[in-house]
């Protein structure tokens, strides 16, 4: 059953990298034309996401299960959105343009604002200086904290400098190594993936 | 004062009401962001996806290629009834493949190659070297670190202890940059509330 799922990831993947070499027009267009198609894949996809996410919370409306009025607010607004979006654009000046700056821009700032509250309870709870690694960690997190607001120079105008050199130096250091782990290990993943020899994205025959 | 102003406040308010505890305010406002959030989603990506590269070529140019997309898309909403799991397998053995034939040069020129050729240059003059060489010394060691096919031990285990060291002061700082740029966006929260909805701040 999976043959030949195996063999359109071998043949896409290995035409869309084959393709990247090749500098003639006609190569191009094909590569382009191949990308488009996965951008229309990637739609779908995301419909299907929405399916998903609609027939959970239409389950917990149809069971009276605890909590279902709001999977109702849920529902009402995904169809909502979605139909407005489709018969009036999405565009400057449209009510989904107007919707998505008066509840959704909120909203996801808002969610993110919240995050340092819980990053800062989490840190609290989790950070103790019992090793060196982690009191280097400790440390540095302080500094860069400190040493970037306004207080950070009132208490040593050293401090801004101390912080740009952790950034530009001992990070530098770090996540260049990280970025060429993670090179590399895409890339033999997606060896992997072409020759067949991952197949766990097919899922369970 | 508009009722733009006035439903953001209250939306607001509603995501804050988390910090004493979770609530119906809450709740509502994190049902309402799924379904607004998803239901946005949907719409960009019938605007400025579907409608291009599928409803307009098919419709209007009779570009008949542009149903292979279409037939895959099609086959990957199959995968919502369980029987339709291996219809979707196509859709997904076709959109992993690109991605992974692109990710091969995509990752070998921006990851790889990029960095090593960042690394591989002649030290900064004066002082800085200092740092160049400190760099130069993280990258090693970080790279020993993550190097397992050997045990770390000897003169590998010293210089992958270093690279934890480097490594948990890139940790720490990457600690310290994610809570300030939360705290900025806290900042421009209360901002919008006390200067936008209540007036008590003067405007910018």
């Amino acid at each position: 059953m999976r043959r030949g799922p195996l063999l359109l990831t071998f043949l896409s993947g290995a035409a869309i990298a084959a393709l990247f070499f090749i500098p003639h027009y006609r190569a191009q267009a094909a590569n382009s034309m191949l990308l488009e198609w996965t951008l229309v894949v990637y739609a779908f996809a995301l419909i299907l996401g929405s399916i998903s996410l609609w027939n959970s919370h239409a389950r917990k409306v149809r069971n009276r299960a605890e909590g279902w009025g709001f999977s109702v607010v849920t529902l009402v607004s995904l169809l909502a959105i979605t139909a407005l979006g489709v018969w009036k654009g999405v565009g400057e000046g449209t009510p989904v343009d107007w919707i998505y700056n008066t509840v959704n821009s909120p909203l996801a700032s808002t969610m993110f604002a919240l995050l340092a509250f819980v990053i800062a309870s989490a840190a609290f709870r989790a950070f103790r200086a019992r090793s060196v690694e982690a009191t280097l960690l400790l440390v540095t997190a302080i500094v860069m904290m400190i040493g970037r607001v306004s207080i950070g120079e009132l208490i040593s105008h050293r401090l801004p400098g101390i912080t740009e050199w952790l950034l530009d130096v001992p990070n530098l250091a770090a996540k260049r190594a990280i970025a060429i782990g993670v090179g590399l290990g895409a890339v033999s993943t997606a060896l992997k993936i072409i020759l067949g020899i991952e197949r766990s994205y097919l899922g369970r025959s | 004062m508009t009722l733009q102003t006035w439903i953001a406040a209250f939306l607001t308010l509603c995501v804050f009401s988390f910090l004493y505890k979770d609530n119906p305010f809450y709740r509502f406002a994190e049902h309402l962001f799924v379904g607004a959030a998803a239901g946005y989603l949907l719409a960009v990506q019938w605007q400025n996806v579907l409608i291009p590269n599928v409803w307009t070529p098919l419709l209007h140019d009779h570009k008949l290629v542009v149903l292979i997309p279409l037939a895959l898309g099609l086959m990957m909403l199959a995968r919502a009834w369980d029987k339709g799991a291996g219809i979707a397998r196509w859709s997904l053995a076709f959109y992993v493949g690109i991605y992974s034939g692109v990710a091969i040069p995509g990752y070998m020129q921006a990851q790889i190659f990029a960095q090593l050729a960042d690394a591989a240059k002649p030290f900064a003059p004066g002082w800085g070297a200092v740092n160049s060489a400190l760099v130069l010394v993280g990258l090693l060691t970080v790279l020993a670190y993550f190097f397992f096919s050997a045990p770390h031990k000897g003169v590998h285990g010293a210089g992958a202890r270093v690279g934890i060291y480097f490594l948990m002061v890139a940790f720490g700082a990457s600690f310290g940059y994610t809570v300030m740029a939360r705290v900025s966006l806290l900042i421009a929260r209360v901002q919008f509330l006390l200067r936008d909805w209540l007036h008590v701040l003067p405007g910018p």
